[in-house]
């Protein structure tokens, strides 16, 4: 499989190819709009294959090369498909020094999974974040979207058992 | 078309509006507040009020940071200047009877938490770039107008020149808000007179310091402030197009910024004729994606040329050669939030806050071993005592603090001893910290200072871009030699070449990410070096977080 240079052709009939199609447009495929269409692909799909980079390339007039090396570089995108659910723990100094090593260790415990990874089942991923600027609430984590804060290794574990019932 | 007078219509029409209500009740609705659910508490407000038959007379807002986020959701009552914390849905019948003395129906319906108005924590702080977080609301231009928002654009627009403002930014005393502390005024003046068309402005709202979120809260409660500040600016340099550049990771911040640019835009304040005049400036928001090194200018402006965030070598600075090769002015959410009231008010009333060389205020993001912890605005030049146990209002749970963490990976640990030293770039680069962007993180006698240099090593380590070989090589070698010291293998000589990388790193990196990599061990080795030696030759952490292994056979 080759990178068709300017071809705007989704690799498939997924409608959800529309959204990343019209993105594109918006920036009337720019090469420099990479990222934002990287992120849209992302927002879209969940994560980033292949056949989205190919595609990418393609459209935006990108080196293959190139694109990968954007999407390896930032911490943002997945290159691999995330589980069901998704706990984010906050790992800045704040939360750091307020019991973050023993939040992560009592997950990793209780799954199994260290930051960057899916329990085997495909229903949790575990990321760590930089800082989610919540500081106020330290320790602080996001879970399906929702920020919750002041966490034990109690609480985290007991709100994870939610989703695996 | 928008001038003054239009400006003026606009307030009018507002505070008519705004007379019509007796009870201002503000909720906040910034990303702090709002994860502990103060989306919930302003629907049960809003409830009360229409069960109680209140509508006509009270209004409940939605609102920017109230600063202490410790304690939120936050309500305040405007007229009354009562502020309530934790608030929970139930205490809305509380809140609504409160409002005109009376008590809640029914009588026992549960209490609001009231705080003081007069505590420290309010009263000690002084406010020009917050001075409109906590009560406008975010997603009304109208709001922010009222508050005396773009009356400094439209009249600069009308009776200022370009180098006027610069001159006015100039007096001001201002410096670079990110961290290092250049002088605003003087890279100003650069960009306007490099050659080259056409020109950007950019506003670096990539704030990756862990442990800091001053620029997520100003974007989150007053985004207008941000984008006014970049129009002054695009007036004063000659450029006429603009970008935001802000993380992924505060997706609320970026729809309100893009709310923002929206009304902005439809009310001529930005666009082809801003304010009815021949000036043309537009803003476009750039998305980070989760990269540290993309605050450094060059790598920022690599990103936003869609590549991988590599800094460059300078000079060429920005300034002259930036983006896509042109002129482009930098500068941090902070700064550009204090231009319009610089603007406003003229930069000798700015220059008369503050210290001699450092000017104005500043905004921290307290955290860490602090009660208080939130967001803050000082002037210049208080003192870290005054900061931590005035409005911080000290240490929690009867502990000692140790040290006080300022400029992030950057930045470097203060020890108690130097708690009187005034907050300003100078006295903090002496203490071999910086002042950095503002995060602020109090530690107390729980933290081992060995373990925090090796979290930040660690920090660095996986966020060096690795183009530069000190830098990738070096913070992976300064990480090892802690983990070997936090795990009770290492030697003294293991300590000397330690210190022999911090020399080497600090002066052969490329960017500021590795110059300042080891920055947090250098300053807990000079303060701190006992707790290295005690992990290394008595194989013990004095704080109790190192799992250290049992003292070993000395080998020969």
């Amino acid at each position: 499989m080759w990178t068709e240079f300017g071809s705007t052709t989704p690799p498939s009939s997924d409608t959800r190819w529309r959204i990343v199609g019209a993105a594109m447009r918006r920036y009337g495929y720019r090469p420099n709009a990479l990222i934002e269409t990287l992120h849209t692909v992302q927002e879209t799909f969940g994560y980033l294959d292949e056949e989205a980079l190919r595609f990418v390339a393609g459209a935006l007039r990108v080196p293959l090369s190139q694109v990968y090396g954007v999407a390896t570089f930032y911490h943002f995108f997945n290159l691999k498909p995330q589980g069901r659910h998704t706990c984010v723990i906050c790992t800045g100094t704040a939360c750091y020094i307020k019991g973050v090593p023993g939040i992560l260790t009592a997950i990793e415990e209780t799954y199994g999974i260290k930051p960057g990874e899916t329990t085997s089942d495909g229903n949790i991923s575990l990321v760590s974040a930089r800082c989610l600027g919540s500081c106020g609430l330290a320790p602080a984590a996001v879970m399906d979207g929702e920020v919750v804060g002041k966490l034990t290794p109690q609480d985290i574990v007991a709100r994870m058992k939610r989703w695996t019932k | 078309m928008t001038t003054s007078e239009d400006v003026n219509k606009i307030v009018e029409a507002e505070q008519e509006n705004d007379q019509k209500f007796k009870h201002h009740v503000c909720v906040c609705v910034a990303a702090g507040c709002l994860s502990t659910h103060s989306g919930q508490v302003k629907t049960a407000l809003e409830e009360e009020i229409k069960k109680q038959g209140l509508v006509h007379e009270c209004q409940v807002k939605g609102v920017g940071c109230m600063g202490l986020c410790a304690a939120g959701p936050l309500v305040s009552v405007r007229e009354s200047g009562k502020v309530y914390q934790e608030v929970r849905p139930e205490n809305s019948a509380d809140i609504v009877a409160g409002l005109n003395g009376q008590s809640p129906e029914p009588a026992d319906a549960p209490k609001a938490d009231q705080l003081s108005a007069e505590m420290p924590f309010f009263s000690r702080q002084v406010k020009i770039v917050l001075e409109n977080c906590g009560k406008i609301d975010p997603n009304r231009i109208e709001d922010y107008i009222v508050a005396g928002g773009y009356q400094a654009l439209a009249t600069a627009l009308a009776e200022m020149t370009p180098p006027q403002i610069v001159e006015e930014v100039y007096k001001s005393g201002l410096r670079g808000r990110g961290g290092a502390g250049y002088p605003t005024g003087l890279k100003w003046s650069t960009v306007s007179k490099a050659r080259g068309n056409p020109k950007y402005v950019i506003c670096n709202a990539d704030e990756g310091d862990p442990g800091a979120f001053m620029d997520r809260s100003v974007l989150e409660s007053d985004p207008h402030r941000v984008l006014e500040g970049m129009a002054l600016a695009a007036y004063a340099v000659g450029a006429s197009q603009g970008y935001v550049y802000v993380r992924a990771e505060y997706p609320l911040a970026i729809e309100r910024l893009q709310n923002a640019i929206k009304q902005a835009r439809r009310m001529r304040f930005l666009g082809n004729d801003v304010c009815g005049t021949t000036f043309a400036f537009n803003i476009d928001v750039r998305l980070g994606a989760g990269a540290f090194v993309c605050g450094e200018e060059t790598a920022l402006i690599a990103s936003v040329e869609g590549g991988r965030g590599n800094p460059k070598p300078r000079p060429p600075y920005p300034a002259e050669a930036g983006l896509w090769g042109c002129p482009t002015l930098i500068n941090n959410v902070e700064t550009f939030a204090n231009i319009a009231p610089i603007v406003r008010n003229g930069g000798s009333w700015y220059a008369s806050i503050g210290t001699e060389k450092s000017k104005g205020t500043k905004v921290f993001a307290l955290a860490g071993r602090v009660k208080n912890t939130g967001l803050i605005e000082v002037p210049m030049g208080m003192t870290l005592r005054q900061i931590v146990f005035e409005i911080g209002g000290g240490i929690p749970d009867g502990k000692r603090l140790k040290a006080v963490q300022t400029g992030g990976p950057s930045g470097g640990c203060i020890p108690e001893q130097f708690l009187d030293m005034p907050v300003d770039y100078e006295s903090l680069n002496k203490l071999g910290s910086i002042m950095g962007s503002g995060g602020m993180i109090v530690m107390d006698e729980t933290s081992c200072m060995v373990d925090v240099a090796k979290y930040f090593m660690e920090f660095c380590m996986s966020e060096s871009c690795g183009k530069c070989v000190p830098c990738r090589v070096g913070t992976a070698q300064m990480h090892d030699l802690l983990a070997k010291i936090t795990e009770g293998r290492a030697s003294l000589d293991d300590l000397q070449m330690l210190e022999d990388l911090c020399d080497l790193v600090k002066n052969t990196s490329l960017c500021g990410l590795g110059q300042s990599a080891p920055n947090p061990i250098l300053s807990t080795l000079r303060y701190f070096r006992e707790e290295y030696i005690d992990h290394i030759c008595n194989r013990t952490c004095p704080a109790g977080v190192c799992k250290l292994k049992a003292p070993m056979e000395v080998r020969a």
